[in-house]
């Protein structure tokens, strides 16, 4: 009896004055630190946008007139009418070739890449993702450039590009139609459909905002590249005439690297032209594809 | 029935080459059981791994005689040299040179690896902090347009990176950053010495690490929402701060899709080509002395001296540069597959 009453009045006293939890300063150390250092590592990446936005902002202003829609590139200056053309031709050209075998690709992944074969395909379609795609130019120069005979082509500028986004459209494609429910497919092959109907009635039209925003992501790849172009597409001070081979035919992203080694101020400022009206046509792209999934996922409720 | 279905179509001469084919589908539809949608679609779908593999091959094929001639210590030995081109080729094992070519690119593997090594070690700590930051650290209705932000940064073209690097970077580092790190870091090996012009590894390597943080980031963003937050509450209700939480508990279970995705980027950083070639120095036959020293890389020398190697009457120039591509592509599919195996082991597209 007596022991029990002492044990409550220990357990009163401790319930009376609990024990107040306390960190470290160590741990109140770490902790702000971390704080601090993670949100520096953002803003590092803010300022490191800002800085290349405002960059090419700054130094193309003043090279920002109609001049530019209106002329040719010459040596050292003149517009980048050319350019403009040739690298909106060589994007549509290759997102034109690489969305038919990429969203094929992407259906055979979503609805039949379980066994070995899909396996393998997703695994190529990776190891693609990675090859540097300087070493695709290059085969695209000693394959379809030399010994085609094609000379710098718009064709081999453009399948060497399709070679590069194949794996990009892909993998967007099988993500965006495996998200759609296996319930759906049921109902389709419930009502008598066959394969090729569920994907072209079904799977596609469902699927389409989502395959849409990886198609806007390749075309802005498409724009953004150079080094496959290099010696594909080679370079051109004029129109391109309509021959798919044998003509080179200028782009954006050659203008840039080319242009600012040359010694002339008008040169630079062409450069960093050519530099603001890519980056803007990559960004807007994105957003425009982002935008597009949005709107289609509010208004009919698009699987994501 | 229906007049024009094909079971009583009736065979006249005008529409008998119609009606033929449409036997042939029926009858492979129905009797042969082919399914030819299956069929067109794989058949469409292999032109991705054809292309691959035929990369493979036309590469090896191209690069044979260098491959003969080179063999592979040509990668660590340091002399490249297209030789007298106007003087007449010489035979040399069988295979014609230009006389005194030498085909060595020891500088190249150096420069690769350590300016991709130096980006990756520079952009992993800051990676993991912007994921955190945008995952955990703030409220959700700001990180979904926060981590548009970033995404936006990994779509920048890398020629545009260059030509930042170029016109920004280049006399940023060259006149204030390089000459104050060589002065308070006088007693550390490599990062004093002389500070160069500012083109060079530190600066590449710089480039190179904004390029890939917005890859590392974004996965490993995904995968930190991908966590059970029954492990994060278990942490909270044990006293941890939120850090602590993502340190001791998150970080610890992402530890394998952090090297996965370390190594892709690594093998972003060893084949980008434009942004390296733009502020790197392009160095020849010269091993790096310090971090400001220019150097160059496989892609960027490919890029860069492909011009000059075409001077090469023999063009053995040319198929050295494309045994590079090869050596280049070998290494980064290396890469590439090791870091798919580890993030397919964990589970992360």
């Amino acid at each position: 009896m007596a022991a029990s009453k002492t044990m409550e009045k220990q357990l009163s006293t401790k319930a009376l004055q609990p024990k107040v939890f306390k960190m470290s300063l160590w741990r109140k150390l770490m902790t702000v630190f971390a704080s601090v250092a993670v949100f520096a590592s953002f803003a590092f990446l803010a300022i490191m946008f800002l800085s290349i936005i405002g960059d090419v902002l700054i130094h193309a202003w003043p090279a920002l007139n109609i001049k530019l829609l209106t002329e040719i590139t010459n040596g050292i200056g003149g517009g980048l009418k050319n350019a403009i053309e040739g690298s909106i031709v060589i994007s549509v050209g290759s997102i034109l070739l690489a969305a038919p075998i990429g969203i094929s690709a992407g259906i055979y992944l979503s609805e039949h890449g379980h066994g070995m074969a899909g396996q393998a395909l997703r695994f190529l379609s990776d190891v693609l993702v990675g090859v540097p795609s300087i070493v695709l130019g290059y085969v695209g120069y000693i394959t379809m450039v030399i010994y085609l005979g094609w000379q710098f082509s718009v064709a081999a500028g453009i399948i060497t590009l399709t070679i590069m986004l194949l794996p990009y459209i892909a993998r967007s494609t099988e993500l965006a139609i495996s998200n759609i429910p296996l319930a759906v497919r049921e109902a389709g092959y419930g009502l008598g459909a066959g394969e090729g109907r569920i994907v072209f009635k079904i799977l596609l039209p469902g699927a389409a905002p989502a395959i849409m925003t990886g198609l806007f992501y390749s075309v802005a790849l498409s724009m953004g590249e150079t080094a496959p172009l290099l010696y594909t597409a080679g370079w051109s001070n004029y129109m391109w005439s309509g021959n798919l081979t044998k003509e080179p035919i200028g782009y954006l992203t050659y203008v840039i690297w080319t242009f600012i080694n040359e010694p002339f101020a008008e040169s630079h400022m062409l450069a960093f032209a050519a530099a603001f009206l890519i980056t803007a046509g990559v960004l807007a792209l994105i957003l425009l594809g982002r935008w597009y999934m949005v709107r289609a996922q509010k208004r009919m409720g698009a699987y994501r | 029935m229906m007049p024009g279905t094909p079971g009583i179509m009736i065979p006249l001469p005008n529409n008998l080459i119609i009606f033929f084919f449409e036997y042939i589908r029926h009858f492979g539809k129905t009797v042969m059981k082919i399914p030819v949608f299956r069929i067109s679609l794989i058949a469409t779908a292999s032109f991705l791994p054809i292309s691959l593999i035929l990369l493979v091959v036309f590469l090896v094929i191209y690069s044979w005689p260098a491959i003969e001639y080179n063999q592979f210590h040509f990668l660590w030995t340091n002399d490249w040299n297209l030789g007298n081109l106007y003087g007449n080729p010489v035979e040399v094992d069988g295979h014609q040179i230009m006389p005194g070519a030498k085909y060595g690119v020891w500088f190249l593997v150096v420069g690769t690896i350590v300016s991709s090594v130096l980006a990756m070690l520079m952009a992993m700590p800051v990676a993991v902090g912007a994921a955190y930051f945008l995952s955990e650290g703030i409220r959700k209705s700001w990180s979904g347009p926060l981590s548009l932000f970033v995404d936006l940064l990994a779509a920048i073209p890398s020629v545009v990176y260059g030509l930042w690097g170029y016109a920004l970077l280049v006399p940023l580092f060259g006149n204030t950053i390089f000459p104050f790190l060589t002065d308070i870091f006088s007693f550390i090996p490599f990062l004093n010495g002389s500070p160069g012009s500012g083109y060079g590894l530190l600066t590449s390597a710089f480039v190179l690490a904004v390029m890939i943080i917005p890859l590392i980031s974004a996965t490993l963003r995904e995968s930190i929402q991908m966590i059970e937050p029954a492990l994060k509450e278990a942490g909270l209700s044990l006293g941890l701060t939120r850090p602590e939480v993502f340190w001791h508990i998150i970080l610890p279970k992402l530890k394998k899709v952090l090297i996965g995705v370390g190594i892709l980027a690594l093998g972003r950083a060893l084949g980008e080509t434009m942004a390296v070639l733009m502020v790197s120095g392009n160095a020849l036959n010269y091993l790096p002395g310090n971090i400001y020293a220019p150097i160059s890389t496989m892609a960027a020398f490919i890029a860069s001296q492909l011009d000059s190697a075409l001077q090469d009457p023999t063009n053995m120039a040319v198929e050295a540069l494309s045994e590079i591509a090869l050596v280049l592509l070998l290494i980064t599919i290396l890469v590439n597959i090791s870091a798919r195996l580890i993030l397919w082991m964990e589970k992360v597209r």
